[in-house]
């Protein structure tokens, strides 16, 4: 599928698969972005799970952090790829192993021999987006910050 | 999948950024007249200090009324984000803030709104901020005047007062050589005529106060940011957003929110500590006359266009200055950049110099003698009696401001209506030159 723009239906689709989300270079430094897009997935009911060999053990915002994505006990739905380009195709490869039904790649990362991989195995991809940006966006709270959330509806919200 | 269509300019004109309102249901967008906002506990309160989640603390930061304002301005704009100012005048120095530090400089053109000649040559010298000015007719102009101190290009699309059409595109690429981005002030035309993001521009700045708010009764400004200029290209020059900020425990703006990082800096910093937001009220009524600009700015271009060419024809006129005008020098340029309308603000000489000006402005009945501009009704003006007179002579014709310019901002009128009333001004001002 084309990765350059996607559809807000889909984008909406993957969020509400999405309950339990391994992020991958999760860091528990709290002025890291990795830390913001945690906490904020957190507060909109999302359970996210720490991957970073180098904080294994430590807690981040209450959760364990675990050294692999093999590490992470149970199922998850979503790998959130914290980590550059090169090192999503490995992660997409372990995404995959792990039984996910979504790759997300964060802004900046976008590979597109793991997004083919991934689809071939039936597992939603989006790429070079970051899920706090499109959540926000897509309810109703991006705009809350002055930008332009490119959503036009005459329907009334959830409060 | 298919991509679904992108509104159309009038569509987002009434709905961008407004939505019902989640509790009440209310359809038109609330006053949320209010300073502050409860906390739900401790650690909602600290995420949204830390910049964590998006929410209201304060209203000098963000209002929920002025955001929706923000939205809109930024989807007509096609940016990415926006941020309200108090007015058309902190927008340009909040546009600035991100960019600027003592020492550095901008490019600005000299032909600008004379509040704004004034704000960048003088009071900018107190932040230590140089502006240095050049005529916008030539961009090789803007590229000679570019030092390793520079910071921005700043110019208006269609320059207030004089009718000129600045050649957008060939002044953007000046920009993106010097590595700097390129500010428009795009209050004369508003998005309906240009977007300046379509032709290079990095960021816009309004005056809501005229034309978006449409009927003169509320200041107000917005900086637009197109969310397209890279802050780590050339990183050490904006230090700003790409360095830790310690007040925020060494965040760095640009590297955290991405292609928002211009605008979240422009509320978390800039609105912060210089404090110019707009009122919650004065963004609500701009909202209202958002809803009809496209309208509006089609019966101001018609009008401005009748009564440009009927003061063309007019004996006691010396000459016009209409980019509409097929005699004006920027008539190509205006066909290219603002194909629907050449705006409604234009000047015009008249016979008889200074007195003959100061005559005519004290003659019309229908149209306003005010400092102001893009308002429903027909306004004049004497620039060199009033708005320019702390510009020197030769200030005052590079600004395009001299001693036998008058000032037109053409409103909704009935035209026939304007035509006469300035017919009987001209008149009145020839026959009691007349009779000296």
């Amino acid at each position: 599928m084309n990765h350059e723009t996607y559809d807000d239906r889909y984008i909406k689709d993957v969020l509400a698969r999405a309950r339990t989300i391994a992020m991958v270079g999760a860091s528990p430094n709290w002025n890291r972005p990795s830390f913001f897009v945690m906490k904020y997935l957190q507060i909109k009911g999302f359970r996210v799970v720490p991957v970073n060999p180098r904080a294994e053990g430590e807690t981040i915002l209450g959760e364990t952090t675990y050294a692999g994505l093999d590490d992470v006990p149970g199922s998850v739905d979503m790998v959130d790829v914290f980590r550059s380009a090169r090192e999503a195709l490995e992660i997409t490869k372990q995404a995959i192993a792990k039984g996910a039904k979504i790759v997300w790649m964060q802004i900046g990362v976008r590979n597109d021999e793991a997004a083919r991989l991934a689809e071939d195995a039936g597992i939603s991809v989006v790429m070079n987006r970051c899920p706090k940006i499109e959540y926000s966006r897509l309810y109703g709270e991006l705009g809350w910050g002055g930008f332009n959330s490119g959503v036009i509806s005459s329907k009334r919200r959830r409060a | 999948m298919s991509k679904p269509r992108t509104p159309g300019f009038e569509t987002l004109s009434v709905h961008a950024g407004a939505a019902p309102d989640p509790v009440t249901g209310a359809r038109n967008t609330p006053i949320f007249q209010t300073t502050s906002y409860v906390f739900e506990d401790v650690d909602d309160a600290a995420s949204l200090f830390n910049l964590q989640k998006p929410g209201f603390l304060y209203s000098r930061v963000g209002n929920p009324t002025v955001a929706v304002l923000e939205e809109r301005v930024a989807a007509l704009e096609n940016g990415r984000g926006a941020t309200a100012t108090a007015s058309g005048h902190s927008a340009q120095i909040l546009a600035l803030f991100p960019l600027m530090a003592p020492g550095c400089e901008i490019v600005a053109a000299n032909k600008l709104y004379g509040g704004s000649l004034n704000q960048m040559g003088h009071s900018y010298k107190k932040f230590g901020w140089q502006a240095r000015f050049v005529d916008p007719g030539k961009a090789e102009n803007f590229a000679a005047a570019v030092t390793d101190r520079t910071r921005a290009i700043f110019i208006e699309n269609l320059a207030n007062p004089g009718g000129v059409v600045v050649d957008l595109e060939a002044v953007a690429e000046v920009a993106r050589d010097a590595g700097v981005p390129l500010i428009v002030d795009s209050t004369m035309a508003t998005p309906y005529l240009n977007q300046p993001f379509e032709w290079g521009a990095d960021l816009v700045v309004h005056s809501t106060t005229k034309f978006m708010s449409g009927n003169g009764s509320s200041i107000g400004g917005v900086v637009v940011d197109s969310g397209r200029y890279d802050w780590f290209a050339q990183r050490e020059k904006w230090p700003s957003l790409t360095e830790p900020a310690p007040e925020y425990h060494g965040l760095r703006f640009a590297e955290t929110f991405g292609d928002l990082a211009y605008t979240v800096y422009g509320h978390a910093v800039g609105l912060r500590d210089l404090g110019p937001c707009q009122s919650p009220f004065n963004a609500w009524i701009t909202l209202q006359g958002l809803e009809t600009l496209a309208l509006r700015m089609e019966r101001h271009c018609a009008n401005a266009q009748a009564v440009a060419e009927f003061l063309e024809q007019h004996p006691a006129v010396a000459w016009v200055s209409y980019a509409g005008l097929e005699s004006s020098p920027y008539h190509d340029l205006a066909r290219k950049y603002m194909p629907k309308g050449a705006g409604s603000v234009f000047t015009f000489g008249v016979k008889g110099g200074y007195e003959a000006g100061v005559r005519i402005v004290e003659a019309v009945e229908i149209i306003s003698h005010l400092a102001n501009i893009g308002d429903t009704k027909s306004l004049i003006l004497h620039p060199a009696s009033t708005t320019h007179r702390q510009l020197t002579e030769e200030q005052l014709i590079a600004a395009g401001a001299g001693q036998d310019v008058l000032r037109l901002s053409v409103g909704i009128e009935t035209v026939d209506d304007i035509i006469e009333d300035l017919d009987r001004a001209l008149h009145a001002a020839a026959s009691s030159k007349a009779a000296e």
